[in-house]
C-alpha cells in the first residue's frame, strides 16, 4: 500500500478516532483543572487507576456503565486528594501531582496483585462493542470513522460539547475560568475560589479516569501494567497545544491520534528497515515539538499554579 | 482557613512534623495490610527484618540505596533551584549507555584511567540530556516537567533500539541485553563476595561534594536564590537562566552516575530493566530529605530499606510487594504536608 493511500482508507480513520478517544477524555479533564488554575500531574496515575477500576468492576460482575461510573468515582477521589493538598494548603502542584501519580499507580498495582494473585495472563472481560448509528454510519469513510465506534467514543465527543457549553455558556463555567485567571474577582462575587478549584479538579480527574477506563473497556478488554504508557503526559502537552480551548484540544487529540495510527501503518510498510522503536518514539517527540511550536504564543491561564489565599493580593 | 508563617521554627518543630509524616505513612499503609488480611505489626516487622535484620539484608539495602542517592541528589539539586527535573530516569539510562559503549573494550585502558573517563563522559551525557529541557524552559517557556517526562519514554525506547541493534550482546541468546563490561571498567566490591560495591562510596562522596556546592559556594547561593524567588534573584543581578543551566548540568550529571554505578558496580551490562523507576523514587528521596544533600543519603537508605524489606516480606506474608511503592508514595505526600506545617500555622476561622 502506498504511504499516501493510507490516509484515504476507512480503517485508518476508524483507528485514529479510537486512539483519540481516551486522549479526548483525559485532555478535557486536564483542561478543566488548568482552566481553574490547577496543574494536575496526577493524570498518568489517575488514568491507571481508572483503567483498573472500570475493568475490575466489570470483571467482578458489574455491567459496563457501572464500570465507567466506578472509574469516574475513583478518579474523583484522587482528584479530591490532589485538590486538598494543592488548593487550600497551596502545596507545590508539581510535587503533589507526581506524588498522586505514584500513589494512584502503586495502589492500583497493589490492588491488582491482591485481587488476582495467581494470574499469569490478564483475564478478559466483555468490552464495549461498536454501535453503528443507522444511516450515518453508512457514509463512506467519514461515517465509518465517526459513527461506527463504541458508545464510549460517542461519549468522548459529547464530553467535549458539554465541557465547551459549561465553560463558555454557564455562570459556573465563568467562575471556573475566572478562578484560573483572576481569583480575587471570583471571591469578590461571593464565590469561594477554593470550592470552584476543588470541584474542577475532582470533575477533571473523573474524566481522566474514564479516559483510562476506555483503554481496558473499549480499546482492549483487559488490564496490563504500564498500559497508560505516557498517555497522561501527552494529554498535558495537548492542553497546551490546544491553547486551553476544548475545540482546539479536540482537534489536537485527533491530529495526534491520526499521526499515531499512521506511524503504526508506516511501520508495517517499511517492514523492519527502520527500527520499530523509532516509530514508537514519534508520539513523544511530536508532543515535545508541538509544545515548542506553541509555547511562545501560549497564553497560560494567568493564575495557573498560583495558590489562592483569601485577602491576599 | 488560612496559612500564617511561623516566626522561626525551632529544631524540635522541624523534627516533629517529619516524624509525624512517617507515622502517618505507617498508619495509612497498615490499613492496606489489614485489607490484605495480614497483621500490620508482623508485616512491618518482616519489612524491617528484611531491610536490616542481618548482615546480608543490611548490605542489600545499602546496595539498593546507591542509585537512589545519585537520583535523590540529582532531584534535590534541581528542585532547590525549582528546575523540575522528572527525567532522572532518562539521565540514568544515558549513564548506563555510556558505560557499556566505553566499557566493553572500546578503550583498552587500566582501571585508574578508564573508570574516571567513563564517569566523566556519563556525567556529560546525563547533563546534556537535561540541558535540552532546560533550554526549552528558558528560551521558549516550555514546562520542563512535561518535556523531561516525555524524554524518559524516548530514551527507554532508544535503549531498547540499541539493545536489539548495535549494542546487542552476540552471546546473549537473543535477549535484549548488552555485552558485559571488561574487568577494568568494573567498580570493585567493598567486601569480597558481597554485592555492595564502590559505587556506594562514590555516592557518599558525591553527597558531600553537593553539600559543599550548595552550602559553601556562590553557585549554591545563586541556586537557592533562584529557587526561592526567580524575579527577586534577577533584580539582585543573578543571571537566572545561566544558573538554571548550571543546575541542569549538575543534576543531569548526578543522575547519570546512578546508571554508571549500576552497570559498572552491580549488573555488569545494560538491560531494559536496569532501573525499576529509580529516577522517580529519587523525587521521593529528595523530598523526604527536604532537599538537603546529607539528608538524601539517609532517606535513600530508608527508601531502599523499604523496597528490600518489602521484597523479603512479600515472600513470607501474602502481601504484594507493591506495598513498598504505596508506602513510598504516601511518604512523599505526607512529607510535603509536614514541611508545610513546620513553616506555617493553619488558622481555622
Amino acid at each position: 500500500m502506498d504511504i499516501v493511500e493510507i490516509l484515504f482508507t476507512a480503517s485508518f480513520w476508524v483507528a485514529a478516532i479510537r486512539i483519540a478517544s481516551p486522549l479526548i477524555f483525559a485532555t478535557m479533564g486536564e483542561l478543566i483543572c488548568e482552566r481553574a488554575g490547577v496543574l494536575n500531574l496526577g493524570i498518568e496515575g489517575i488514568m491507571t487507576a481508572g483503567a483498573f477500576a472500570g475493568w475490575f468492576t466489570v470483571y467482578a460482575g458489574g455491567d459496563l456503565w457501572t464500570g465507567v461510573a466506578v472509574a469516574a468515582l475513583a478518579g474523583a477521589m484522587f482528584g479530591l486528594l490532589h485538590a486538598t493538598l494543592t488548593v487550600p494548603l497551596g502545596l507545590s502542584q508539581h510535587v503533589v501531582g507526581i506524588g498522586v501519580t505514584l500513589l494512584a499507580t502503586s495502589l492500583t498495582y497493589f490492588t491488582y496483585r491482591l485481587a488476582l494473585p495467581e494470574v499469569t495472563s490478564p483475564p478478559k472481560i466483555e468490552a464495549f462493542q461498536p454501535l453503528p448509528i443507522p444511516v450515518l454510519s453508512e457514509i463512506p469513510v467519514v461515517g465509518e470513522a465517526l459513527f461506527a465506534q463504541t458508545p464510549l467514543t460517542y461519549l468522548a465527543f459529547v464530553t467535549v460539547a458539554l465541557v465547551f457549553w459549561v465553560l463558555y455558556r454557564t455562570p459556573l463555567g465563568l467562575a471556573v475560568r475566572a478562578a484560573g485567571e483572576n481569583p480575587s474577582a471570583v471571591e469578590a462575587q461571593g464565590i469561594s475560589v477554593n470550592a470552584i478549584r476543588i470541584g474542577a479538579v475532582m470533575a477533571g480527574s473523573a474524566l481522566m479516569a474514564i479516559g483510562g477506563a476506555f483503554l481496558t473497556m473499549s480499546a482492549f478488554n483487559s488490564f496490563f501494567f504500564g498500559m497508560i504508557n505516557g498517555r497522561g503526559w501527552i494529554c498535558i502537552a495537548l492542553v497546551v497545544f490546544g491553547s486551553w480551548r476544548p475545540g482546539k484540544a479536540l482537534l489536537g487529540a485527533i491530529l495526534f491520534a491520526a499521526f499515531d495510527a499512521y506511524q503504526v501503518r508506516l511501520q508495517q510498510i517499511t517492514g523492519g528497515v527502520v527500527p520499530y522503536q523509532i516509530f514508537l518514539m514519534m508520539p513523544y517527540a511530536l508532543s515535545i515539538l508541538a509544545l515548542i511550536l506553541v509555547a511562545r504564543r501560549a497564553t497560560y491561564p494567568k493564575a495557573l499554579m498560583i495558590p489562592y489565599q483569601k485577602g491576599e493580593r | 482557613m488560612r496559612l500564617e508563617a511561623k516566626p522561626s521554627p525551632s529544631l524540635v518543630v522541624t523534627l516533629v512534623y517529619p516524624v509525624g509524616a512517617v507515622v502517618a505513612t505507617l498508619v495509612i499503609t497498615s490499613l492496606l495490610v489489614l485489607v490484605a488480611g495480614a497483621s500490620p505489626f508482623s508485616v512491618f516487622y518482616l519489612v524491617a527484618k528484611g531491610a536490616a535484620g542481618s548482615q546480608f539484608a543490611l548490605l542489600e539495602t545499602l546496595t539498593r540505596s546507591t542509585p537512589l542517592i545519585f537520583t535523590g541528589l540529582a532531584v534535590a539539586v534541581a528542585f532547590r533551584a525549582r528546575l523540575w527535573n522528572i527525567g532522572a530516569e532518562a539521565q540514568l539510562y544515558v549513564g548506563g549507555i555510556v558505560t557499556v559503549v566505553l566499557g566493553t573494550g572500546a578503550l583498552p585502558l587500566p582501571s585508574v584511567l578508564l573508570i574516571p573517563i567513563i564517569m566523566a563522559v556519563a556525567m556529560a551525557g546525563g547533563a546534556l540530556m537535561l540541558l535540552g529541557p532546560a533550554v526549552l524552559k528558558t528560551r521558549f517557556g516550555v514546562d520542563e516537567v512535561v518535556t523531561t517526562l516525555l524524554v524518559n519514554f524516548i530514551v527507554l525506547l532508544f535503549v531498547s533500539m540499541l539493545l536489539e541493534g548495535p549494542l546487542k550482546d552476540p552471546m546473549g541468546l537473543g535477549w535484549p541485553q548488552s555485552s558485559k563490561v571488561i574487568a577494568e571498567a568494573q567498580l570493585p566490591r567493598i567486601i569480597q563476595g558481597k554485592r555492595l560495591h564502590y559505587g556506594f562510596v562514590i555516592a557518599i562522596v558525591s553527597a558531600v561534594i553537593v553539600w559543599v556546592i550548595m552550602k559553601k559556594t556562590a553557585l549554591g547561593y545563586e541556586m537557592r536564590a533562584v529557587g526561592h524567588n526567580p524575579q527577586a534573584a534577577g533584580f539582585a543581578g543573578i543571571p537566572v537562566n545561566r544558573v538554571l543551566m548550571k543546575t541542569a548540568l549538575l543534576s543531569g550529571g548526578l543522575a547519570a552516575l546512578a546508571g554508571f554505578s549500576e552497570v559498572s558496580g552491580l549488573k555488569g551490562n545494560l538491560t531494559l530493566d536496569l532501573s525499576p523507576g529509580y529516577g522517580y523514587s529519587g523525587i521521593v528521596v529528595a523530598m523526604l530529605a527536604m532537599l538537603n544533600p546529607a539528608g538524601v543519603v539517609v532517606s535513600a537508605i530508608f527508601v531502599a530499606g523499604i523496597f528490600v524489606g518489602a521484597d523479603a516480606m512479600s515472600r513470607a506474608a501474602q502481601v504484594p510487594s507493591y506495598i513498598a511503592d504505596v508506602m513510598v508514595a504516601t511518604a512523599l505526600l505526607t512529607m510535603v504536608v509536614a514541611i508545610l506545617m513546620t513553616r506555617f500555622r493553619i488558622r481555622w476561622k
